[in-house]
Protein backbone atom coordinates (compact mmCIF):
# COMPACT_ATOMS: atom_id res chain seq x y z
CA UNK A 1 0.00 0.00 0.00
CA UNK A 2 1.86 3.40 -1.10
CA UNK A 3 -1.92 5.31 -1.30
CA UNK A 4 -2.06 6.53 2.16
CA UNK A 5 -5.53 6.72 3.67
CA UNK A 6 -7.56 9.55 1.98
CA UNK A 7 -6.05 9.52 -1.26
CA UNK A 8 -8.27 9.52 -4.10
CA UNK A 9 -8.15 6.59 -6.04
CA UNK A 10 -8.61 8.22 -9.07
CA UNK A 11 -8.72 12.08 -9.20
CA UNK A 12 -9.75 13.71 -12.25
CA UNK A 13 -8.94 17.50 -12.31
CA UNK A 14 -10.71 19.73 -14.99
CA UNK A 15 -10.11 17.80 -17.86
CA UNK A 16 -11.09 18.60 -21.89
CA UNK A 17 -10.88 16.53 -24.71
CA UNK A 18 -10.91 17.72 -28.06
CA UNK A 19 -10.55 15.64 -31.02
CA UNK A 20 -9.32 16.97 -34.44
CA UNK A 21 -10.53 15.75 -37.65
CA UNK A 22 -9.60 17.06 -41.24
CA UNK A 23 -12.25 19.55 -40.90
CA UNK A 24 -14.22 20.43 -37.41
CA UNK A 25 -12.97 20.19 -34.39
CA UNK A 26 -15.22 18.12 -31.81
CA UNK A 27 -15.39 18.81 -28.30
CA UNK A 28 -16.02 15.41 -26.63
CA UNK A 29 -15.48 16.56 -23.07
CA UNK A 30 -16.06 20.35 -21.94
CA UNK A 31 -14.71 19.98 -18.92
CA UNK A 32 -14.92 16.98 -16.29
CA UNK A 33 -13.25 17.24 -12.59
CA UNK A 34 -14.28 13.91 -10.44
CA UNK A 35 -12.48 12.31 -7.43
CA UNK A 36 -12.97 8.66 -6.62
CA UNK A 37 -12.03 7.21 -3.45
CA UNK A 38 -10.47 3.84 -2.78
CA UNK A 39 -12.91 0.78 -2.84
CA UNK A 40 -15.75 3.28 -4.26
CA UNK A 41 -18.13 2.17 -6.99
CA UNK A 42 -19.34 5.00 -9.25
CA UNK A 43 -21.28 4.91 -12.34
CA UNK A 44 -21.34 6.98 -15.40
CA UNK A 45 -24.53 7.73 -17.44
CA UNK A 46 -24.75 9.96 -20.14
CA UNK A 47 -26.49 10.59 -23.59
CA UNK A 48 -24.67 8.65 -26.06
CA UNK A 49 -21.84 10.44 -27.14
CA UNK A 50 -21.25 12.61 -24.04
CA UNK A 51 -17.64 11.32 -23.88
CA UNK A 52 -18.65 8.75 -20.99
CA UNK A 53 -16.36 6.38 -22.47
CA UNK A 54 -13.86 9.04 -23.62
CA UNK A 55 -13.71 9.26 -19.29
CA UNK A 56 -12.68 5.83 -18.80
CA UNK A 57 -10.17 5.65 -21.66
CA UNK A 58 -8.14 8.81 -20.12
CA UNK A 59 -8.20 7.20 -16.28
CA UNK A 60 -6.24 4.26 -18.35
CA UNK A 61 -4.00 6.22 -20.00
CA UNK A 62 -4.96 5.22 -23.81
CA UNK A 63 -5.75 8.92 -24.24
CA UNK A 64 -4.30 11.87 -23.22
CA UNK A 65 -6.22 15.13 -22.26
CA UNK A 66 -6.36 17.98 -23.99
CA UNK A 67 -6.09 19.81 -20.88
CA UNK A 68 -6.09 19.09 -17.32
CA UNK A 69 -4.68 16.14 -15.61
CA UNK A 70 -5.75 12.52 -14.43
CA UNK A 71 -4.04 10.78 -11.65
CA UNK A 72 -4.77 7.16 -11.03
CA UNK A 73 -3.91 6.12 -7.41
CA UNK A 74 -1.77 9.12 -6.68
CA UNK A 75 0.63 8.95 -9.82
CA UNK A 76 -0.30 11.44 -12.99
CA UNK A 77 -1.54 9.01 -15.96
CA UNK A 78 0.84 9.73 -18.67
CA UNK A 79 0.79 6.41 -20.62
CA UNK A 80 -1.02 3.81 -20.50
CA UNK A 81 -1.59 2.18 -17.38
CA UNK A 82 -0.94 -1.32 -15.95
CA UNK A 83 -2.45 -1.10 -13.03
CA UNK A 84 -5.64 -0.80 -14.03
CA UNK A 85 -8.69 -3.72 -15.23
CA UNK A 86 -10.53 -2.98 -18.24
CA UNK A 87 -13.89 -4.53 -19.50
CA UNK A 88 -15.24 -3.48 -22.83
CA UNK A 89 -19.31 -3.87 -24.32
CA UNK A 90 -17.84 -6.60 -26.28
CA UNK A 91 -15.72 -9.44 -24.47
CA UNK A 92 -12.60 -9.20 -26.61
CA UNK A 93 -11.91 -12.76 -25.90
CA UNK A 94 -9.32 -14.58 -28.48
CA UNK A 95 -10.99 -16.70 -30.26
CA UNK A 96 -8.47 -19.82 -30.06
CA UNK A 97 -7.92 -19.48 -26.58
CA UNK A 98 -9.89 -21.86 -24.01
CA UNK A 99 -12.06 -19.44 -21.47
CA UNK A 100 -9.24 -20.26 -18.71
CA UNK A 101 -6.21 -19.47 -21.16
CA UNK A 102 -8.31 -16.38 -22.13
CA UNK A 103 -8.27 -15.59 -18.92
CA UNK A 104 -4.29 -16.26 -18.55
CA UNK A 105 -3.53 -14.04 -20.85
CA UNK A 106 -3.69 -11.25 -18.56
CA UNK A 107 -0.92 -13.14 -16.48
CA UNK A 108 1.15 -14.17 -19.80
CA UNK A 109 1.13 -10.65 -20.84
CA UNK A 110 2.32 -9.02 -17.71
CA UNK A 111 5.05 -11.86 -17.32
CA UNK A 112 3.51 -13.25 -13.65
CA UNK A 113 4.20 -16.54 -12.28
CA UNK A 114 2.24 -18.92 -14.08
CA UNK A 115 1.66 -21.02 -10.58
CA UNK A 116 0.21 -17.99 -8.45
CA UNK A 117 -1.97 -17.17 -12.03
CA UNK A 118 -3.41 -20.37 -12.27
CA UNK A 119 -4.52 -20.43 -8.63
CA UNK A 120 -5.93 -17.11 -9.22
CA UNK A 121 -7.52 -17.97 -12.57
CA UNK A 122 -9.47 -21.05 -10.73
CA UNK A 123 -10.81 -18.58 -7.91
CA UNK A 124 -12.02 -16.21 -10.36
CA UNK A 125 -13.52 -19.09 -12.55
CA UNK A 126 -15.32 -20.05 -9.46
CA UNK A 127 -16.38 -16.32 -8.35
CA UNK A 128 -18.21 -16.27 -11.42
CA UNK A 129 -19.73 -19.19 -11.91
CA UNK A 130 -17.96 -20.43 -14.65
CA UNK A 131 -16.68 -23.88 -13.25
CA UNK A 132 -16.94 -26.55 -16.03
CA UNK A 133 -16.60 -24.08 -19.23
CA UNK A 134 -12.75 -23.41 -18.28
CA UNK A 135 -12.25 -25.73 -21.74
CA UNK A 136 -14.69 -24.11 -23.85
CA UNK A 137 -13.51 -21.95 -26.58
CA UNK A 138 -15.21 -17.77 -26.76
CA UNK A 139 -17.80 -19.09 -29.52
CA UNK A 140 -19.02 -22.26 -27.31
CA UNK A 141 -19.85 -19.51 -24.72
CA UNK A 142 -22.82 -17.16 -24.50
CA UNK A 143 -22.54 -13.81 -24.49
CA UNK A 144 -22.84 -12.98 -20.66
CA UNK A 145 -20.41 -16.40 -20.22
CA UNK A 146 -17.88 -14.47 -22.31
CA UNK A 147 -18.36 -11.16 -20.70
CA UNK A 148 -17.50 -13.09 -17.14
CA UNK A 149 -14.39 -14.52 -19.02
CA UNK A 150 -13.69 -10.97 -19.47
CA UNK A 151 -14.68 -9.92 -16.09
CA UNK A 152 -11.64 -12.75 -14.73
CA UNK A 153 -9.75 -11.56 -17.51
CA UNK A 154 -9.65 -8.46 -15.74
CA UNK A 155 -8.85 -8.66 -12.16
CA UNK A 156 -6.21 -12.02 -12.63
CA UNK A 157 -3.74 -9.42 -11.41
CA UNK A 158 -6.14 -8.08 -8.91
CA UNK A 159 -6.11 -4.20 -10.16
CA UNK A 160 -7.00 -1.73 -7.32
CA UNK A 161 -9.32 0.13 -10.08
CA UNK A 162 -11.43 -1.45 -12.46
CA UNK A 163 -12.87 0.05 -15.61
CA UNK A 164 -16.16 -1.05 -16.63
CA UNK A 165 -17.49 0.35 -20.19
CA UNK A 166 -20.87 -0.67 -20.87
CA UNK A 167 -19.72 -4.10 -20.25
CA UNK A 168 -23.44 -5.68 -20.28
CA UNK A 169 -24.99 -3.45 -23.18
CA UNK A 170 -24.91 -6.35 -25.29
CA UNK A 171 -26.82 -8.76 -22.97
CA UNK A 172 -30.55 -9.83 -22.83
CA UNK A 173 -32.53 -8.22 -19.52
CA UNK A 174 -32.44 -11.30 -17.55
CA UNK A 175 -28.55 -11.93 -17.88
CA UNK A 176 -27.64 -8.48 -17.28
CA UNK A 177 -29.73 -8.85 -13.59
CA UNK A 178 -27.45 -11.76 -13.16
CA UNK A 179 -24.62 -10.00 -13.79
CA UNK A 180 -25.50 -6.83 -11.84
CA UNK A 181 -26.02 -8.83 -8.94
CA UNK A 182 -22.38 -11.37 -9.28
CA UNK A 183 -20.33 -7.63 -10.03
CA UNK A 184 -22.40 -6.25 -6.80
CA UNK A 185 -21.51 -9.98 -4.63
CA UNK A 186 -17.57 -9.45 -6.34
CA UNK A 187 -17.06 -5.55 -6.05
CA UNK A 188 -18.06 -6.33 -2.03
CA UNK A 189 -15.57 -9.32 -1.57
CA UNK A 190 -12.82 -7.51 -3.45
CA UNK A 191 -12.93 -4.12 -2.77
CA UNK A 192 -11.94 -3.22 -5.72
CA UNK A 193 -12.39 0.60 -6.87
CA UNK A 194 -15.24 0.50 -10.34
CA UNK A 195 -15.86 3.37 -12.62
CA UNK A 196 -18.50 1.83 -14.66
CA UNK A 197 -20.63 3.39 -17.85
CA UNK A 198 -23.73 2.70 -17.91
CA UNK A 199 -27.18 3.27 -20.48
CA UNK A 200 -29.04 1.70 -17.64
CA UNK A 201 -30.29 3.51 -14.98
CA UNK A 202 -31.68 0.73 -12.38
CA UNK A 203 -28.03 -0.50 -13.28
CA UNK A 204 -26.32 2.65 -12.22
CA UNK A 205 -28.15 3.18 -8.92
CA UNK A 206 -28.34 -0.79 -8.08
CA UNK A 207 -24.51 -1.24 -8.35
CA UNK A 208 -23.21 2.32 -7.29
CA UNK A 209 -22.40 4.51 -4.64
CA UNK A 210 -22.39 7.50 -6.07
CA UNK A 211 -23.97 7.87 -9.98
CA UNK A 212 -22.41 10.79 -12.12
CA UNK A 213 -25.06 12.26 -14.75
CA UNK A 214 -23.30 13.69 -17.63
CA UNK A 215 -24.49 16.64 -20.34
CA UNK A 216 -25.04 15.71 -23.89
CA UNK A 217 -21.83 16.43 -25.98
CA UNK A 218 -19.29 18.61 -25.33
CA UNK A 219 -19.67 16.47 -21.94
CA UNK A 220 -19.73 17.96 -18.57
CA UNK A 221 -20.63 16.62 -15.12
CA UNK A 222 -24.12 17.72 -14.44
CA UNK A 223 -24.87 16.01 -11.07
CA UNK A 224 -23.22 13.86 -9.08
CA UNK A 225 -25.80 11.74 -6.77
CA UNK A 226 -25.00 9.81 -3.70
CA UNK A 227 -26.99 6.89 -3.50
CA UNK A 228 -28.40 5.94 -0.15
CA UNK A 229 -29.20 2.31 -0.24
CA UNK A 230 -27.08 -0.20 2.05
CA UNK A 231 -24.34 -1.61 1.60
CA UNK A 232 -25.69 -5.11 1.22
CA UNK A 233 -27.94 -4.89 -1.44
CA UNK A 234 -30.35 -7.91 -2.64
CA UNK A 235 -31.57 -7.47 -5.82
CA UNK A 236 -35.50 -7.59 -6.15
CA UNK A 237 -35.45 -5.92 -2.71
CA UNK A 238 -33.17 -3.03 -3.68
CA UNK A 239 -35.28 -2.09 -6.61
CA UNK A 240 -38.49 -2.09 -4.49
CA UNK A 241 -37.15 0.46 -1.65
CA UNK A 242 -38.29 3.45 -2.33
CA UNK A 243 -34.64 5.56 -2.13
CA UNK A 244 -34.05 3.10 -5.28
CA UNK A 245 -37.20 4.71 -7.28
CA UNK A 246 -36.71 8.11 -6.12
CA UNK A 247 -32.58 8.28 -6.99
CA UNK A 248 -33.50 6.71 -10.60
CA UNK A 249 -36.28 9.08 -11.15
CA UNK A 250 -34.04 11.98 -10.27
CA UNK A 251 -31.86 10.50 -12.75
CA UNK A 252 -34.18 10.16 -15.32
CA UNK A 253 -35.45 13.66 -15.28
CA UNK A 254 -31.67 14.86 -15.49
CA UNK A 255 -31.42 12.77 -18.53
CA UNK A 256 -34.45 14.26 -20.19
CA UNK A 257 -36.31 11.87 -22.41
CA UNK A 258 -33.61 10.11 -23.73
CA UNK A 259 -33.13 8.11 -20.40
CA UNK A 260 -33.96 4.33 -21.13
CA UNK A 261 -34.54 2.48 -17.95
CA UNK A 262 -34.15 -1.12 -18.65
CA UNK B 1 -19.30 -41.09 -43.82
CA UNK B 2 -19.29 -37.29 -44.22
CA UNK B 3 -16.02 -37.41 -46.64
CA UNK B 4 -18.65 -39.58 -48.97
CA UNK B 5 -21.07 -36.90 -48.19
CA UNK B 6 -18.80 -33.94 -49.57
CA UNK B 7 -17.21 -35.66 -52.52
CA UNK B 8 -20.01 -37.92 -54.26
CA UNK B 9 -21.37 -34.61 -56.23
CA UNK B 10 -18.00 -33.47 -57.60
CA UNK B 11 -17.20 -36.84 -58.58
CA UNK B 12 -20.62 -37.52 -60.00
CA UNK B 13 -19.81 -34.22 -62.25
CA UNK B 14 -16.12 -35.51 -62.91
CA UNK B 15 -17.59 -39.16 -63.82
CA UNK B 16 -20.22 -37.60 -66.41
CA UNK B 17 -17.23 -35.08 -67.83
CA UNK B 18 -15.16 -38.10 -68.27
CA UNK B 19 -18.53 -39.32 -70.10
CA UNK B 20 -18.99 -36.72 -72.60
CA UNK B 21 -15.05 -36.64 -73.06
CA UNK B 22 -15.17 -40.43 -74.17
CA UNK B 23 -18.51 -39.76 -76.17
CA UNK B 24 -17.15 -37.13 -78.19
CA UNK B 25 -13.87 -38.46 -79.22
CA UNK B 26 -15.22 -41.99 -80.01
CA UNK B 27 -18.28 -40.74 -82.21
CA UNK B 28 -15.23 -39.32 -83.97
CA UNK B 29 -17.63 -35.89 -83.65
CA UNK B 30 -13.83 -34.07 -82.83
CA UNK B 31 -10.65 -35.12 -84.42
CA UNK B 32 -8.37 -37.55 -82.19
CA UNK B 33 -5.06 -35.10 -83.17
CA UNK B 34 -7.67 -32.13 -81.25
CA UNK B 35 -8.70 -33.96 -78.31
CA UNK B 36 -7.49 -37.10 -77.62
CA UNK B 37 -9.71 -40.33 -76.18
CA UNK B 38 -9.43 -40.70 -72.39
CA UNK B 39 -7.96 -44.12 -73.16
CA UNK B 40 -5.39 -42.93 -75.47
CA UNK B 41 -4.79 -40.16 -72.84
CA UNK B 42 -4.50 -43.05 -70.04
CA UNK B 43 -2.16 -44.88 -72.00
CA UNK B 44 -0.21 -42.18 -72.26
CA UNK B 45 0.45 -41.46 -68.78
CA UNK B 46 0.75 -44.93 -67.71
CA UNK B 47 2.92 -46.37 -70.38
CA UNK B 48 5.50 -43.09 -70.09
CA UNK B 49 4.60 -42.42 -66.62
CA UNK B 50 8.55 -42.58 -65.53
CA UNK B 51 9.35 -39.58 -68.54
CA UNK B 52 6.14 -37.85 -67.14
CA UNK B 53 7.32 -38.42 -63.62
CA UNK B 54 10.67 -36.90 -63.62
CA UNK B 55 9.18 -33.76 -65.16
CA UNK B 56 6.82 -33.68 -62.46
CA UNK B 57 9.55 -33.55 -60.08
CA UNK B 58 10.96 -30.57 -61.30
CA UNK B 59 7.82 -29.13 -61.64
CA UNK B 60 6.84 -29.67 -58.63
CA UNK B 61 10.22 -28.66 -57.09
CA UNK B 62 9.78 -25.50 -58.47
CA UNK B 63 6.91 -24.42 -56.96
CA UNK B 64 7.32 -25.21 -53.88
CA UNK B 65 10.58 -23.66 -53.59
CA UNK B 66 8.99 -20.35 -55.19
CA UNK B 67 5.90 -20.86 -53.34
CA UNK B 68 7.99 -21.29 -49.67
CA UNK B 69 10.21 -17.93 -50.90
CA UNK B 70 6.81 -16.00 -51.84
CA UNK B 71 5.37 -17.49 -48.35
CA UNK B 72 8.34 -16.16 -46.06
CA UNK B 73 9.18 -12.89 -47.89
CA UNK B 74 5.14 -12.01 -48.19
CA UNK B 75 4.56 -12.83 -44.20
CA UNK B 76 7.72 -10.38 -43.35
CA UNK B 77 6.89 -7.74 -45.98
CA UNK B 78 3.68 -7.81 -44.59
CA UNK B 79 4.54 -7.54 -41.10
CA UNK B 80 7.21 -4.26 -41.60
CA UNK B 81 4.05 -3.09 -43.82
CA UNK B 82 1.45 -3.34 -40.53
CA UNK B 83 3.79 -2.16 -38.07
CA UNK B 84 5.31 1.16 -40.10
CA UNK B 85 3.58 3.43 -41.61
CA UNK B 86 6.56 4.62 -43.69
CA UNK B 87 7.17 1.12 -45.16
CA UNK B 88 3.59 0.63 -45.93
CA UNK B 89 3.68 4.37 -47.81
CA UNK B 90 6.98 3.28 -49.32
CA UNK B 91 5.99 -0.39 -50.66
CA UNK B 92 1.97 -0.50 -51.18
CA UNK B 93 1.84 1.27 -54.53
CA UNK B 94 5.58 -0.48 -55.60
CA UNK B 95 3.44 -3.14 -55.12
CA UNK B 96 0.70 -2.72 -56.64
CA UNK B 97 2.62 -1.34 -59.92
CA UNK B 98 4.63 -4.67 -59.37
CA UNK B 99 1.19 -6.78 -59.44
CA UNK B 100 -0.25 -4.91 -62.31
CA UNK B 101 2.94 -6.10 -64.65
CA UNK B 102 2.52 -8.98 -66.35
CA UNK B 103 4.45 -11.74 -64.66
CA UNK B 104 4.19 -14.01 -68.13
CA UNK B 105 5.61 -11.01 -70.33
CA UNK B 106 8.59 -10.46 -68.50
CA UNK B 107 9.40 -14.48 -67.90
CA UNK B 108 11.85 -13.94 -70.86
CA UNK B 109 13.65 -11.16 -69.77
CA UNK B 110 14.09 -13.64 -66.80
CA UNK B 111 15.65 -16.22 -68.93
CA UNK B 112 18.01 -13.46 -70.06
CA UNK B 113 19.45 -12.60 -66.62
CA UNK B 114 19.44 -16.28 -64.76
CA UNK B 115 19.47 -18.59 -67.97
CA UNK B 116 17.53 -21.98 -68.29
CA UNK B 117 18.13 -23.79 -64.74
CA UNK B 118 16.02 -23.50 -61.90
CA UNK B 119 16.66 -19.60 -61.33
CA UNK B 120 13.66 -18.05 -63.75
CA UNK B 121 11.31 -20.56 -63.02
CA UNK B 122 11.55 -19.97 -59.27
CA UNK B 123 11.53 -16.40 -59.31
CA UNK B 124 8.01 -16.32 -61.30
CA UNK B 125 6.79 -18.29 -59.08
CA UNK B 126 7.61 -16.00 -56.42
CA UNK B 127 6.64 -13.24 -58.13
CA UNK B 128 2.88 -14.71 -58.96
CA UNK B 129 2.37 -16.21 -55.60
CA UNK B 130 3.66 -13.13 -53.29
CA UNK B 131 0.63 -10.93 -54.05
CA UNK B 132 -1.80 -12.96 -52.08
CA UNK B 133 0.55 -13.78 -49.70
CA UNK B 134 0.99 -9.91 -48.71
CA UNK B 135 -2.51 -9.10 -48.89
CA UNK B 136 -4.32 -11.70 -46.64
CA UNK B 137 -1.22 -11.19 -44.50
CA UNK B 138 -1.83 -7.29 -44.04
CA UNK B 139 -5.37 -8.13 -43.67
CA UNK B 140 -4.95 -10.79 -41.10
CA UNK B 141 -2.67 -8.49 -38.95
CA UNK B 142 -5.08 -5.54 -39.24
CA UNK B 143 -8.60 -7.57 -38.37
CA UNK B 144 -7.38 -7.43 -34.85
CA UNK B 145 -9.84 -5.73 -32.59
CA UNK B 146 -8.98 -2.19 -31.87
CA UNK B 147 -10.16 -2.86 -28.26
CA UNK B 148 -8.25 -6.03 -28.02
CA UNK B 149 -4.96 -3.51 -28.82
CA UNK B 150 -5.96 -1.49 -26.03
CA UNK B 151 -6.41 -4.02 -23.45
CA UNK B 152 -3.20 -5.67 -24.67
CA UNK B 153 -1.16 -2.30 -23.98
CA UNK B 154 -3.35 -1.93 -20.23
CA UNK B 155 -1.33 -5.12 -20.01
CA UNK B 156 2.05 -3.73 -20.35
CA UNK B 157 3.27 -6.52 -22.29
CA UNK B 158 4.80 -4.73 -25.26
CA UNK B 159 5.17 -4.26 -28.77
CA UNK B 160 6.81 -8.18 -29.25
CA UNK B 161 4.58 -10.07 -26.72
CA UNK B 162 1.37 -8.59 -28.24
CA UNK B 163 2.84 -9.70 -31.86
CA UNK B 164 3.20 -13.46 -30.52
CA UNK B 165 0.52 -13.66 -28.09
CA UNK B 166 -2.58 -11.68 -30.51
CA UNK B 167 -1.58 -10.27 -33.58
CA UNK B 168 -0.12 -13.20 -35.21
CA UNK B 169 -2.43 -16.29 -34.14
CA UNK B 170 -5.59 -13.74 -35.06
CA UNK B 171 -3.73 -13.33 -38.21
CA UNK B 172 -3.29 -16.55 -39.19
CA UNK B 173 -7.40 -17.53 -40.83
CA UNK B 174 -6.78 -14.93 -43.45
CA UNK B 175 -3.06 -15.91 -44.16
CA UNK B 176 -4.08 -19.39 -45.06
CA UNK B 177 -6.62 -18.05 -47.33
CA UNK B 178 -4.09 -15.98 -49.08
CA UNK B 179 -1.69 -19.49 -48.84
CA UNK B 180 -3.93 -21.39 -50.63
CA UNK B 181 -4.61 -18.97 -53.46
CA UNK B 182 -0.75 -18.87 -53.23
CA UNK B 183 0.31 -22.04 -53.98
CA UNK B 184 -1.95 -23.08 -57.20
CA UNK B 185 -0.63 -19.80 -58.49
CA UNK B 186 2.87 -20.82 -57.73
CA UNK B 187 2.58 -23.79 -59.82
CA UNK B 188 0.88 -21.64 -63.14
CA UNK B 189 4.29 -18.98 -62.25
CA UNK B 190 6.65 -22.54 -62.55
CA UNK B 191 4.92 -23.78 -65.40
CA UNK B 192 4.97 -20.32 -67.27
CA UNK B 193 8.54 -20.39 -66.25
CA UNK B 194 9.28 -23.59 -68.02
CA UNK B 195 7.48 -22.35 -71.15
CA UNK B 196 10.10 -19.58 -71.74
CA UNK B 197 13.04 -21.22 -71.63
CA UNK B 198 13.74 -25.07 -70.41
CA UNK B 199 14.34 -28.52 -70.82
CA UNK B 200 12.64 -30.44 -68.27
CA UNK B 201 9.57 -29.83 -65.91
CA UNK B 202 6.21 -30.22 -67.17
CA UNK B 203 5.74 -27.25 -68.72
CA UNK B 204 8.23 -28.48 -71.57
CA UNK B 205 6.66 -31.83 -71.40
CA UNK B 206 3.55 -29.83 -72.77
CA UNK B 207 5.61 -27.52 -75.10
CA UNK B 208 7.47 -30.58 -76.84
CA UNK B 209 4.13 -32.67 -77.02
CA UNK B 210 2.25 -29.45 -78.80
CA UNK B 211 5.46 -29.18 -81.19
CA UNK B 212 4.98 -32.86 -82.41
CA UNK B 213 1.09 -32.71 -82.13
CA UNK B 214 1.42 -35.40 -79.44
CA UNK B 215 -2.14 -34.06 -77.89
CA UNK B 216 -2.35 -37.11 -75.90
CA UNK B 217 0.77 -36.27 -74.01
CA UNK B 218 -0.26 -32.49 -74.12
CA UNK B 219 -3.06 -33.89 -72.21
CA UNK B 220 -1.90 -36.00 -69.95
CA UNK B 221 1.07 -33.25 -68.64
CA UNK B 222 -2.26 -30.60 -68.16
CA UNK B 223 -3.86 -33.40 -66.15
CA UNK B 224 -0.88 -34.01 -63.79
CA UNK B 225 -0.12 -30.46 -63.52
CA UNK B 226 -3.30 -29.71 -62.24
CA UNK B 227 -3.42 -32.88 -59.72
CA UNK B 228 -0.31 -31.02 -58.70
CA UNK B 229 -1.69 -28.15 -57.98
CA UNK B 230 -4.50 -29.57 -56.09
CA UNK B 231 -2.49 -31.96 -53.84
CA UNK B 232 -0.54 -28.85 -52.54
CA UNK B 233 -4.23 -27.21 -52.31
CA UNK B 234 -5.08 -30.17 -50.09
CA UNK B 235 -2.07 -30.44 -47.83
CA UNK B 236 -2.15 -26.32 -46.98
CA UNK B 237 -5.93 -27.30 -46.31
CA UNK B 238 -4.83 -30.40 -43.95
CA UNK B 239 -1.93 -27.61 -42.64
CA UNK B 240 -4.63 -25.31 -42.13
CA UNK B 241 -6.85 -28.13 -39.99
CA UNK B 242 -4.00 -28.88 -37.48
CA UNK B 243 -2.81 -25.22 -37.05
CA UNK B 244 -6.24 -23.71 -36.83
CA UNK B 245 -8.90 -26.38 -35.56
CA UNK B 246 -10.64 -23.46 -33.85
CA UNK B 247 -11.49 -21.18 -37.06
CA UNK B 248 -11.99 -24.64 -39.09
CA UNK B 249 -14.12 -26.30 -36.73
CA UNK B 250 -16.56 -22.29 -36.74
CA UNK B 251 -16.53 -21.99 -40.70
CA UNK B 252 -17.96 -25.23 -41.38
CA UNK B 253 -17.40 -27.11 -44.25
CA UNK B 254 -17.55 -24.76 -47.05
CA UNK B 255 -14.12 -23.54 -48.25
CA UNK B 256 -13.70 -19.67 -47.74
CA UNK B 257 -11.24 -17.31 -49.27
CA UNK B 258 -10.77 -13.79 -48.77
CA UNK B 259 -9.30 -13.31 -52.34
Amino acid sequence: MTVTLGTAAVEIDSVAVHFRSKKIDVTAIREVSLDVAPGEFVSIVGPSGCGKSTLLKLVSGLLKPSSGTVRLLGDPVTGPRHDIGYVFQRAALLEWRSARKNILLQAEMRGMSSVDAGKRADELIEMTGLTGFEDALPHELSGGMQQRVALCRALLHEPRVLLMDEPFGALDALTREQMNVELHRIWRETGTTVLLVTHSIAESVYLANRVVVMTARPGAVQEVIEVSLPEVRRYSETMARPEFSSTAAHIRSLLGAGGSDD
Amino acid sequence: MDWLERTWRPALLLVAFLALWQVVTATGLIAPYLVPSPGDTLDVLVGKWPYIWQHTWVTTYETVLGFVIAAVVGVLAAVAMVYSGTVEKTLYPILLFAQVIPKIAIAPLFVVWLGFGLGPKVLVAVLIAFFPVVISMVTGLKSVDTEMLELASTMGGGPLKTFVKIRFPASLPHLFSGLKVAVTLAVTGAVVGEFVGANEGLGFVILQANGNLDTPMLFAGLIVMSVVGVVLFVLLELAERFVLPWHVSRRGSAVTTTI
